[in-house]
């Protein structure tokens, strides 16, 4: 039997079937125009008809009962050409809702929270010491041990005008007796009888800090031979070891943020894994009709792309008010007594906006993240599939 | 529509094919497919169609033998050059693979869109080949509310929207009742008659008798041709 038989069999059915607008349609067709063969334009006809035997069931009828009123959302919706919106917003290739995909969110919000909570934390300890290293180098301290047979007040008064002389000092401040006793209170009491104690005194030095650092050189030896109880303490062994503590807390710090990106890194690879497990027939159907793996994986990269921002932005966002909370806490604290001694050692919990911007960036760096290793695990199980 | 002058879209040359170190489930498979032709690929249930066109789609890889895809030898084919042949051929599924996750406009527009053009730029055609097929109302809709004719009209519509040089249609009167089957026959035979080289693999001989064609036999792992 022809294909000829086939229509004049069927010519009537395919004829009864066509609609003006579906003859348009057939007309229009770039490949039907094309096609070389002389036949092709005798069977245009029958061609729409064929298929179109077994119509689609009509719309369902309008309702004659109530009338639907429009609600501001159909006239919203009407405003809009149909079209257009489609254009807007095409389905994604890979499945937006899933159990794993939300899951993975949930991952993502978590160690972006650990990750932006570590970076803040950084940063607070190294804002802090940076403020302690800085108050602790600008000044520097005579002490004077008070002797039997020397003038304790005198040799304050020595110790006080040798420093004013030295370039560099911009400030000189003798303690008196009172002040000095006044400093040991907290540790001894106030019952003690001072007066038959040998406190020693105190010159406290602040540097010029536009100024090169002063000749300590000299100023300890023209000390040791006018004034030999006293002593010169330039802090500097102290703020070395402030220095060497505070940079192995960031560096602690800095080793944990790499851990939980790391971790993070790997808790996306499992999710894009079980997610392409779950979308290999998609993927089969995609390659099948002529997807290249880089469409594929910019598909999966977007998705994964758009789940990292949206979890690294809300991570990121709970860690805004963690320390937003802490700050406002902190503040309430310093009011006391201890809250002042907390805060003169370890600094205050308010992140300053260099923190801030760094835990909005960790939500960017985890989002990032998630592309880079989407696509990479993508590419490679590409690889396997085919 | 692409041509590929005269020489084959498809020859295969004693190709083998086995599974691990299991026996050859095909073997010596010697055949070709000619520019605008059309043949029956047959032969009984489990006789190897599905997996021949797997061959020729590229999905499996010849254990032996050579396969020439549109002139070019299939071992030299890159996983991007395979992306650029396999948009010249049309696959019809026995069992359709629609995307239920997407409606049948994407599904249709798939092919379209994974070659990364603009929606704007094959909106029109995708939507005029779904009236074509009459799925004109039905486009909106996510294929799992498709009849079973609904659905191979659909992929059918897929498969024809790069206007491919070859159409692969792997058992598509499988799951249809007789009257459209023979419709669907008669779609494969004109749009044979438009350019398009169609290999119609089924089992039913029924089917077979209604058109005289080119038969591609599979029996016992081999190939027999009667033209």
């Amino acid at each position: 039997m022809s294909s000829n038989d086939m229509s004049s069999n069927d010519g009537g059915s395919a004829n009864r079937a066509e609609t003006p607008q579906q003859g348009n349609a057939v007309r229009s067709r770039p490949a039907i125009r094309r096609a070389s063969d002389p036949a092709a334009s005798a069977n245009r006809e029958a061609l729409a008809g064929i298929l179109h035997e077994e119509r689609a069931p009509p719309e369902p009828p309008a309702r004659t009962g109530r009338t639907r009123h429009k609600t501001l959302l159909d006239v919203l919706k009407d405003s809009v050409p149909r079209a257009r919106r489609r254009d807007e917003r095409q389905t994604a290739l890979v499945p937006e809702a899933s159990i794993s995909g939300r899951a993975l969110v949930i991952v993502v919000v978590i160690m972006t929270f650990l990750a932006s909570m570590t970076a803040g934390a950084v940063e607070l300890i190294a804002t802090a010491s940076a403020s302690w290293s800085a108050d602790v180098t600008r000044e520097m301290t005579i002490q004077i041990r008070p002797r039997s047979g020397r003038d304790l007040d005198a040799d304050v008064k020595t110790a006080s005008e040798l420093a004013r002389g030295v370039g560099g000092i911009d400030g000189v401040r003798p303690y008196s007796k009172e002040e000095s006793e006044r400093l040991l209170e907290p540790w001894l009491g106030s019952a003690l009888p001072f007066d038959q104690m040998p406190v020693p005194r105190i010159v406290v030095l602040s540097l010029d800090p536009k100024a090169s650092l002063p000749d300590l050189a000299s100023l300890k030896r023209r000390l040791a031979e006018a004034v030999p109880t006293a002593t010169l303490d330039d802090h500097r062994q102290w703020s070395a070891r402030l220095a060497t503590m505070a940079g192995a807390l960031v560096l602690v710090g800095l080793t944990a943020l790499a851990l939980v990106l790391i971790a993070t890194g790997l808790a996306i690879a499992f999710a894009t894994r079980g997610a392409m497990a779950g979308t290999r027939e998609i993927i089969n159907v995609l390659h099948l009709v002529g997807a290249e793996d880089r469409f594929i994986a910019d598909e999966f990269q977007r998705h994964f792309l758009m789940m990292g921002l949206r979890g690294g932005l809300i991570g990121s966002g709970l860690a805004v008010l963690a320390f937003l909370a802490a700050g406002a806490l902190s503040s309430r604290w310093n009011a006391t007594p201890q809250g002042e001694q907390i805060e003169a050692l370890f600094g205050t919990f308010a992140l300053g906006p260099r923190g801030y911007l760094a835990v909005i960036c960790i939500a960017f760096v985890v989002a990032g993240l998630t592309a880079i290793v989407t696509r990479r695990t993508v590419y490679r199980n590409l690889r396997d599939i085919t | 529509m692409r041509h590929s002058g005269c020489s084959n879209l498809v020859r295969f040359e004693n190709v083998g094919l086995r599974y691990g170190m299991g026996p050859e489930v095909l073997r010596d498979i010697s055949f070709h497919i000619a520019p605008r032709s059309f043949q029956f690929l047959t032969g009984p249930s489990g006789s190897g169609k599905t997996t021949l066109l797997k061959l020729v789609l590229q999905q499996l890889r010849p254990t032996r033998g050579t396969i020439t895809l549109f002139s070019r030898n299939s071992a030299s084919i890159t996983q991007d050059d395979l992306a650029n042949l396999r948009r010249r051929i049309g696959i019809i599924f026995q069992d359709f693979r629609l995307l239920d996750h997407l409606t049948t406009y994407e599904n249709v527009a798939l092919p379209l869109r994974v070659q990364g053009k603009s929606e704007s730029s094959y909106r029109n055609e995708v939507v005029e080949l779904l009236r074509w097929v009459g799925l004109g109302e039905r486009m909106h809709v996510p294929p799992i509310v498709l009849s079973g004719g609904e659905k191979q009209r659909a992929a059918i519509a897929r498969a024809l929207i790069v206007r491919p040089e070859l159409l692969l249609a792997d058992e598509p009167t499988g799951n249809v009742d007789p009257p459209l089957a023979r419709r669907l026959l008669r779609l494969f035979v004109e749009l044979n008659k438009l350019g398009t080289a169609i290999v119609l693999a089924t089992h039913d001989f029924t089917l077979m008798d209604q058109f005289d064609a080119r038969r591609i036999v599979l029996a016992e792992g081999q190939v027999h041709v009667f033209e």
